[in-house]
């Protein structure tokens, strides 16, 4: 059986660590995250939302995921 | 009479476009700009808090699809960060009228006019819809206009300062040049300034802190809407020339 490999990530500023596997998709749901709401860069791409559960990282990415808030 | 904003070919009812920053909560802020009567909100692009999954979002309390966002890139002191903001605020979900507003100074909050500039003729030529925060510069906003800016939003005084419309001859040159948009932005204290902003031929007036921060915010935001739509009235009505000396209101025959 292949061995579950972790590596980390920087989400929003925050270095988490995550399985592999783990798809962007995925880090969205986990996360609670109303996909239809923000945007996302990994790596300062902007991603297309439409193909965030194919999506994969490789340790030391960076994710931003923003969205509205009150401003002038 | 039909007597709407247009911006970009978009036609707005109120000709008050209020900011979503500073208030106390977003109920608060929901309820002053439903008041206020704006049919434009601006709104910022911020991180989304991953820690605090309950935290209330901003689209619960003010449905995009009733009023229009305006993403704005304040905080932006490059033409790099602001792209990117902009660029990101259309990946949310299509937005394509959006707010530039490139700072050069921390303290004072001026716009940086030469990164503002090369960030207005990016975004054009990418199919932005560009509402330009600039300086009461009418050469600047000319260039702004040569490279597609969609609306003028000069400053009043500088961003927060609530001094009002500080130079109200250059205002008036900036009107008399350009048939864009001519939003004044920033620097508004009182409802009367929006006023005066109206009566200058401006198109409409861009509201955040002065509403916000008002002691009683909801009245305020009334008081602004009232106070632009009066300075409306009033341009369109044509105003009397000015004289030097009094004129009588009542006629000087049969007097007894």
């Amino acid at each position: 059986m292949k061995k579950i490999k972790k590596i980390k990530i920087k989400v929003n500023g925050k270095i988490i660590t995550i399985i592999d596997k783990l798809t962007l998709a995925e880090l969205i749901k986990d996360h609670k995250i109303p996909l239809k709401k923000v945007a996302i860069e990994l790596n300062k791409e902007i991603v297309n939302k439409k193909g965030i559960n194919k999506i994969k990282f490789k340790n030391k990415d960076v994710v931003e995921i923003v969205h509205f808030i009150g401003g002038g | 009479m039909s007597d709407k904003l247009v911006v970009a070919k978009k036609k707005f009812d109120s000709r008050l476009i209020v900011g979503t920053g500073k208030y106390r909560n977003m109920s608060e802020c929901a309820k002053a700009i439903k008041l206020s009567g704006a049919d434009i909100v601006t709104v910022a692009v911020r991180r989304v808090n991953i820690s605090d999954k309950n935290k209330p979002l901003l689209m619960d309390y003010i449905d995009p699809k009733k009023i229009t966002y305006l993403p704005n890139t304040a905080g932006c002191f490059t033409s790099k960060d602001a792209l990117r903001t902009l660029r990101l605020a259309r990946e949310i979900g299509g937005w394509k009228l959006v707010k530039l507003e490139v700072l050069g100074d921390k303290k004072n909050l001026f716009p940086d006019m030469i990164e503002t500039l090369k960030s207005t003729e990016v975004l054009s030529k990418e199919g932005f819809k560009v509402m330009v925060y600039c300086n009461d510069d009418p050469l600047m906003a000319k260039r702004l206009e040569n490279v597609g800016a969609s609306a003028i939003m000069p400053l009043a005084a500088p961003i927060g300062s609530g001094l009002g419309i500080i130079n109200k001859i250059n205002i008036q040159i900036m009107r008399n040049q350009t048939k864009l948009p001519l939003i004044i932005d920033a620097g508004l204290g009182q409802a009367s300034d929006a006023t005066i902003a109206m009566e200058l031929g401006c198109d409409g007036v861009l509201v955040n802190t002065a509403i916000a921060k008002a002691k009683k915010p909801f009245e305020m935001a009334k008081a602004f809407k009232n106070a632009v739509i009066a300075g409306r009235q009033s341009y369109l009505s044509g105003r009397i020339d000015k004289t030097l000396m009094g004129n009588p209101s009542s006629p000087s025959k049969g007097i007894i």
